[in-house]
């Protein structure tokens, strides 16, 4: 070194080389650190968003109640036709008896009962029409109380707020407070979230009906999609002559994979809908659209798979005198299986997610009723999130979260079976 | 019944099977040598008995109900439909239906009464006709393929026939579909046009789809023009690029330069998972959290934003985009060969020069394929925009304040929406044509670089 300072015309340790060499170390260290920030700025945006959905959605997970005592009066219920009764004024009647100092101000006894949820009545009316022996006795029920005092409960009304700008005046929140006191209210687990379809009022607002028609859609998909695409991936890949036409379902099947998903519901509205006079809202009709959307992720896959699969399998398997279709069906396709499950499983995931083309074909319509067969009205769980994303009521908001929570669940889970899958079987050869 | 119909295919199927296997086997036991194995006997009368019946079946799904409906129409009174636009008459065959299904509301025509009735009595011959053509059918086939059973009969090659043809059936699934949508797009896009000028359509500079669907309805005259909404896509995707971009690529250039092996390991699947939340979380995260910050920052530095604002949609879809364009980008910078990378840094040069300088300008096709796929799934993606995005249509290229998409209206004219009589509905196919040509033109040039610029190294 000393001898190249020395008789070379350059100096290195001359300070502009220093200083070159310092601008030269701090542009990599520069680089490196908007790196490190792009990937912060990243992983802070996935972080905020988990935060988010928890923060907002963990208080669906719970519903307050309220434990009455319910005088099942003769003179409202009439014992022939229970159903017709008048369930509403059996609940006011109770709320008298826990309030006597409002029973002669109607408008105030009638907001007092808002407390309870508007659907207190009819779980009420379906227990006595169950059991009709019920009318003229007392009976202790718990219903759920309605959505602004499940927010209170919950902490989310803020009572410093002055009480203009608070949803709950004073004396409805003296009056929920005096029922805490009593003991009555308490806060238990929501499993009604899972177990109830969907309601115009949010504390009884399940998504039973959203999760039946998401798997049906999911069934449909997957019997449509994995048979088409194992026999045309297999064709391509096995079969296929080097032709025109084999070229052209190629660009076809890469073209389809990145067609927006949108159009894919104009498809299905158009043909299935328009043209073949399938119900609107069907599970089944989901079905086939995210089939035809997954149609090319499975064939990419398979055919991912059945290449991975070594020539020595065909050749020794055709050396003993297999036929082509026998090596392919027997032999390749088995090893192959692993790699496809997990691309099936993946394109299923995807499929589950996807809301656009669902959106067009009226599978966010507002139904009460889980669908009892694919061909019923029914709703997505991507839709469920939709439609209460959209609605005004503020207990929407956490069951919104709280959908997408199950929903990501859902997709953790199919993933995770799929990372499985692969580790578990794939053979490296 | 049609459970039935499928119940007796597949009892035929086994049936057909057993049958044909042990014939196969009593040939085989009386010493004569069979061409082809038992099963491949038994596989051949099955699959000869489940092929046709099962389209047979399929096909009678589809059409009954069309050519039921139509023998309806045809038996109601003389003049009922007469002079009725399509909606009037979805709506009466609708409430005939529900009649026939029990639910009857109000006190409905006797005409519509008897229809039901006859509806109820014309389904359950259906079904009981399609039952027994089922059973002929598959009687039939069993007996034809039963006589097939000889030592010399090439049952193999028959099933593998099959099997083939069936194969090719599924490969040309994928064409139908692209068929479909074009045909379906074109067919109604033809239909608006016919309805509103194609100039008006391109190059008119007002959206107002709200027509009159009612003689006496207040509403604007509707227009549609689509540059506004052309304008409003692009300024969300070109807000989306303008974060994913940066941030894919820098990502990729730390995960394959800087980061350790097992860093990588961690951070690139964490990564993808961003890819794998579904877009109507991502619509839910924009107007919940997005949305909200991004005004009340406005409101602390004195802009105007607007509620919906292109910003929140365009931020979230950015974020969304971002592995996918660090994928294309990482693969890229791999595909370059090893000996530029070792080249460069053997000549003294750092890691960020020769990133910059050596496999960046190397790796440029593959990383521009892969934004410009990431621009098409910007323009195309529904949800996060259709949650998070206005509806009124404005030429604006401020990204404050609210526009709306191609996509977004495609939704909205459709949501709720059945009869495709009205350029409003029509309208959404032509704009759904508008975006198929759009992506895939922006598909096929990308991915026409990504290849050609792969045949360099390779």
């Amino acid at each position: 070194m000393t001898d190249q300072t020395s008789s070379g015309s350059f100096d290195w340790t001359a300070p502009e080389f220093a200083a070159r060499l310092n601008k030269r170390k701090r542009s990599q260290i520069a680089l490196k650190l908007a790196g490190l920030a792009a990937i912060t700025i990243a992983f802070g945006m996935l972080f905020l968003l988990v935060a988010s959905l928890i923060s907002t959605g963990r208080h669906a997970f719970t519903q307050t109640f309220v434990q009455i005592e319910v005088f099942l009066d003769p003179a409202h219920i009439d014992s022939n036709d229970p159903a017709r009764g008048n369930y509403r004024q059996v609940l006011t009647d109770t709320m008298v008896k826990l309030f006597p100092d409002v029973a002669d101000d109607r408008a105030e006894l009638r907001r007092l009962t808002t407390i309870l949820s508007n659907g207190a009545q009819f779980s009420i009316r379906d227990s006595v029409v169950a059991d009709p022996a019920l009318i003229g006795q007392t009976v202790a029920v718990r219903v759920p109380v309605s959505d602004p005092y499940d927010q209170l409960n919950k902490g989310l009304i803020d009572r410093e707020t002055p009480e203009a700008n608070r949803r709950l005046k004073d004396d409805e929140i003296a009056n929920f407070d005096l029922l805490k006191e009593l003991g009555m209210v308490s806060k238990p687990l929501n499993r009604w979230l899972i177990t109830n379809a969907d309601s115009r009022f949010p504390e009884l607002a399940g998504l039973k009906g959203a999760i039946i028609g998401s798997f049906y859609a999911l069934m449909t998909c997957f019997l449509l999609a994995f048979p088409i695409g194992i026999g045309a991936a297999i064709y391509l890949e096995e079969f296929a002559p080097k032709s025109r036409v084999s070229d052209l379902i190629e660009i076809n099947i890469n073209n389809l994979a990145a067609v927006p998903s949108v159009v894919f519901g104009l498809l299905a509205l158009a043909v299935f809908l328009g043209w073949f006079g399938m119900p609107r809202s069907a599970p089944f009709v989901g079905g086939m659209t995210l089939a035809l959307m997954t149609l090319p992720t499975i064939i990419i896959a398979t055919r991912a798979a059945l290449k991975a699969v070594p020539p020595s399998i065909r050749e020794a398997a055709l050396g003993v005198g297999a036929s082509k279709h026998q090596v392919v069906f027997g032999h390749v396709l088995p090893l192959a299986m692993p790699g496809i499950l997990t691309g099936t499983i993946i394109g299923l995931a995807q499929a589950l997610g996807e809301t656009a083309p669902l959106l067009l074909i009226g599978m966010n319509a507002f139904i009460t009723s889980a669908p009892a067969t694919p061909f019923d009205s029914s709703t997505a769980l991507p839709t469920q999130i939709f439609i209460w994303a959209d609605s005004p009521e503020r207990g929407f908001v956490s069951r919104t979260s709280a959908a997408i929570l199950v929903l990501l669940t859902f997709l953790i889970f199919m993933n995770a079976i799929a990372i499985f899958l692969r580790n578990k079987f794939e053979r490296k050869w | 019944m049609t459970l039935f119909a499928f119940l007796i295919l597949f009892a035929a199927v086994v049936i057909g099977y057993i049958l044909n296997l042990r014939a196969a086997r009593a040939i085989r036991a009386g010493g004569t040598k069979l061409h082809s194995l038992d099963g491949f006997h038994g596989g051949f009368s099955a699959l000869v008995t489940l092929v046709p019946t099962f389209f047979f079946i399929i096909l009678w799904l589809m059409l009954q109900g069309t050519v039921i409906e139509s023998m309806i129409k045809a038996g109601l009174p003389d003049g009922t439909l007469d002079g009725l636009g399509t909606g009037q008459v979805q709506l009466i065959m609708s409430e005939i239906r529900s009649i026939a299904g029990g639910r009857i509301f109000g006190t409905p025509e006797e005409w519509k009464l008897e229809a039901a009735e006859r509806l109820v009595s014309l389904r359950s011959t259906s079904s009981l006709l399609l039952v027994v053509l089922t059973i002929a059918l598959t009687a039939g086939l069993i007996l034809l393929t039963r006589k097939t059973v000889r030592a010399e009969f090439r049952a193999r090659q028959g099933v593998e026939r099959i099997v083939l043809g069936l194969m090719v059936g599924c490969a040309t699934v994928a064409i139908f579909v692209t068929i479909g949508i074009v045909g379906s797009l074109v067919f109604e896009t033809y239909r608006f046009f016919e309805m509103v000028p194609f100039t008006d359509f391109l190059f008119g500079t007002s959206w107002e789809p709200q027509i009159p669907l009612r003689e006496d309805q207040i509403a604007a005259k509707g227009a549609f023009g689509m540059l506004p909404v052309f304008l409003g896509t692009m300024v969300i995707a070109t807000v989306a690029m303008v974060i994913a971009v940066p941030i894919g690529l820098f990502s990729a250039i730390y995960l394959h330069e800087f980061a350790s092996p097992r860093i990588r390991a961690v951070i690139k699947p964490v990564l993808e998972i961003l890819a794998g939340v579904p877009t109507v979380v991502y619509g839910f995260f924009a107007i919940l959290v997005i949305a909200p910050a991004i005004r009340s920052f406005g409101t602390d530095l004195g802009l105007p934003i607007a509620p919906n604002t292109a910003l929140a949609a365009g931020l979230v879809m950015g974020i969304m985009l971002v592995p996918f364009i660090s994928s294309f980008a990482d693969d890229a910078l791999a595909a370059v060969p090893r000996s530029l990378r070792d080249g460069s840094l053997a000549l003294g040069a750092t890691q960020a020069e020769t990133i910059s300088k050596v496999l960046f300008p190397a790796a440029i096709p593959g990383i521009v394929g892969g934004i410009l796929l990431a621009v098409s799934r910007a323009i195309g993606e529904t949800m996060i925009v259709v949650m998070a995005a206005g509806l009124i249509a404005k030429m604006t290229i401020n990204p404050l304040d609210s526009v709306t998409t191609v996509t977004v209206q495609i939704v909205t004219l459709l949501i709720g929406d059945t009869a495709f009589d009205s350029p409003k509905t029509l309208a959404a196919f032509a704009l759904g044509m508008v975006l198929f040509v759009m992506t895939l033109i922006i598909n096929i040039f990308a991915l026409r670089i990504v290849r050609k610029y792969r045949e360099i190294y390779d």
